[in-house]
């Protein structure tokens, strides 16, 4: 139900020409992930995708679009070969899928290789009762270090770019207010 | 003056929850989901939200661009150094068992310093980006 949803909602997204419209269906698509994501007891990302997804995201959009025109202008001739395109390589999504484990089975290499260890030992090594965190914050610490970094660097990036131009367009503002 | 009075009450009534709850977030997420990703955007949600409704001018009253501007860096930088002391100690970066005396007393604090360091700069860096948007369009 949930998924069917999401498909009906991608669908509506890539058809329609207001950017208004697709940014609060955006949101709403990340309201449904989360959703879905709560429905697979992925209580910590269901959460991150609900706060930053539908929330501050649209909001980020938003303000793009303020700086934008709000109607996406119609394609020009038909898209032929981006469409080939994405339709082999989904095809090849789907042929890959026939590898994988079947779905939530106990078994599965990923459940065999670090989980357990973690699952076993996290509260006794850590004192930290969500594993989730113990994994995120302490065993996989140089990972969640790489995510702060990119969250700091994509920020300056937009801050940089945002800013360098309106002291280009005024002229007189120049130096760091 | 103006027809959005529910609106201004509302949010006046509602953001010390949201501060509230992005400090429950941040700080039960050892025991419960949350952590510093979800609490720095519930936080940096909260100072848009007045922004949206009390205009920019009124949100940099509170938590100026320069301050904003000046957190980005300082949440990476609690959480490098975290790795550092243990650099310092003989252990390996990142490694937080010397926070403490014991063991898994230091790898808690570790955590606890880490996930701060995320807070400040997510939160900061939202706040950061609207403000960035907002004053372009001006």
């Amino acid at each position: 139900m949930l998924l069917t949803l999401l498909v009906v909602v991608t669908i509506v997204i890539v058809r329609m020409r207001s950017l208004f419209g697709v940014i609060v269906l955006s949101g709403v698509y990340s309201f449904l992930m989360a959703s879905v994501l709560m429905v697979y007891d992925a209580v910590d990302v269901a959460m991150t995708e609900a706060a930053v997804g539908a929330g501050v995201s649209t909001v980020l959009l938003l303000a793009a679009l303020h700086l934008t025109d709000a109607r996406e202008y119609p394609q020009p001739r038909p898209a032929a070969l981006p469409l080939l395109v994405a339709v082999i390589v989904g095809l090849v999504l789907i042929w890959a899928t026939y590898d994988l484990p079947a779905f939530g089975i106990a078994d599965a290499p990923i459940h065999r290789h670090v989980a357990p260890h973690y699952l076993q030992n996290a509260i006794k090594e850590t004192q930290v009762a969500n594993v989730v965190s113990a994994v995120l914050a302490d065993y996989r610490s140089f990972d969640t270090f790489g995510e702060v970094i990119v969250v700091f660097t994509a920020g300056i990036g937009v801050m940089l770019l945002l800013k360098g131009r309106r002291q280009r367009r005024d002229g007189s503002e120049g130096g760091l207010r | 003056m103006r027809l959005d009075v529910i609106l201004r009450v509302g949010v006046k009534l509602i953001i010390p929850f949201m501060l509230i709850f992005g400090l429950y977030v941040q700080l039960h997420g050892d025991y419960g989901p949350g952590g510093g990703f979800q609490a720095g955007v519930i936080v940096a949600g909260s100072v848009i939200v007045y922004a949206l409704i009390f205009g920019i001018e009124e949100a940099q009253r509170i938590a100026p661009r320069r301050l904003v501007e000046f957190l980005v860096p300082l949440g990476v930088l609690i959480y490098a150094m975290t790795g550092v002391f243990g650099l310092l100690n003989g252990q390996n970066f990142l490694d937080y068992s010397v926070l403490a005396a014991h063991a898994p007393a230091g790898r808690e604090r570790g955590i606890l310093l880490v996930e701060a360091g995320v807070l400040v700069t997510v939160a900061s860096t939202m706040v950061a980006l609207f403000y960035a948007f907002s004053e372009r369009g001006r």
